[in-house]
């Protein structure tokens, strides 16, 4: 950013387009998964055990559906960017167009996947 | 006087050896010269003919393996393995979940099955290593931290924190009976 054009400066952004959006999103996303994926682990350490109905009633609680769907979320946010940067450092030409997608769908699918079960647990509940 | 010597007042130019005992001192110095050359310098081919008291540019491909380099492509790699193998146990615990018992029951089967436990923990270490590396690279974004032995202190720490949290979380679980 700091080597272009006065005009480009004042941009910010490169060929790309995009800037340091990626660089910043990566962080703030980091960020988020410290807090939620702690949270998870120390809800998940603090219950009195992990069988289906102990599990499911927390699940259920609007709190915890609330902030383990935005752990979901976010957590398929950083590993969306930040494997496009591995996938773009190591794999080169038509397998990387090919290795995207699959990573598209990895993040849309198992994201998809995983709300709709949270959803339906705190929403319908589980027959036991 | 010229051990040799060029003739240019006719053409073609004529070329004549003065001294045959001095043109071929000088041919052996020469020869000596280059194979000293030689062997000072690795076969890098174009630098061939640089002195070797000069140092050589910086060559990406010689360098000593660091704590550093350990951390920061394990921490890729580990991020690709939370993305992957953390991701698929992720979505199966609350599919099952969301399915019923007997499909939780099959997920806490395996999980509690000593292959599970090898994935769990791997797993957990995984995240702890993510989460220090991650938090040491948001260090070195700042500019701070890049003196070598700084670097260095930081990249075990990374290793040895993530190890002992890894460690400090499964006491409680097994502590626990979760």
């Amino acid at each position: 950013m700091g080597s272009g054009t006065g005009l480009g400066q004042v941009r910010g952004l490169g060929s790309a387009k995009s800037g340091s959006h990626h660089w910043w999103l990566q962080r703030v996303t980091a960020l988020g998964n410290i807090l939620l994926v702690l949270w998870f682990l120390f809800s998940l350490l603090w219950l009195p055990g992990l069988d289906h109905k102990t599990v499911v009633t927390w699940l259920a609680t609007p709190v915890s559906a609330v902030l383990m769907s935005l752990l979901v979320i976010n957590v398929c946010w950083h590993f969306r960017i930040g494997l496009q940067v591995v996938i773009e450092d190591y794999v080169h030409g038509g397998m990387r167009v090919v290795t995207l997608g699959l990573l598209h769908l990895w993040t849309f699918g198992a994201g998809g996947f995983a709300l709709f079960a949270i959803f339906k647990i705190a929403f319908a509940g589980t027959h036991a | 006087m010229a051990a040799c010597s060029i003739d240019w007042t006719i053409w073609p130019p004529r070329f004549s050896i003065n001294d045959t005992d001095k043109v071929f001192a000088r041919l052996r110095g020469a020869l000596i010269a280059l194979k000293v050359v030689a062997q000072s310098q690795p076969p890098l081919g174009a630098c061939m003919a640089r002195s070797s008291a000069r140092p050589l540019s910086p060559h990406l491909s010689v360098y000593k393996w660091g704590p550093h380099m350990a951390v920061s492509i394990l921490n890729r790699a580990m991020g690709v393995g939370l993305a992957t193998v953390g991701m698929v146990c992720l979505v199966w615990w609350l599919v099952a979940a969301a399915t019923g018992v007997e499909a939780y029951d099959t997920f806490m089967g395996w999980a509690t099955f000593w292959p599970g436990y090898v994935v769990a923990i791997g797993l957990t270490f995984t995240f702890f290593f993510h989460l220090c590396a991650g938090l040491r690279h948001f260090v070195m974004d700042a500019g701070a931290g890049f003196e070598l032995n700084t670097n260095r202190a930081w990249a075990w720490g990374t290793i040895l924190g993530s190890a002992g949290l890894t460690i400090a979380t499964w006491l409680l679980i097994f502590w626990k009976g979760l």
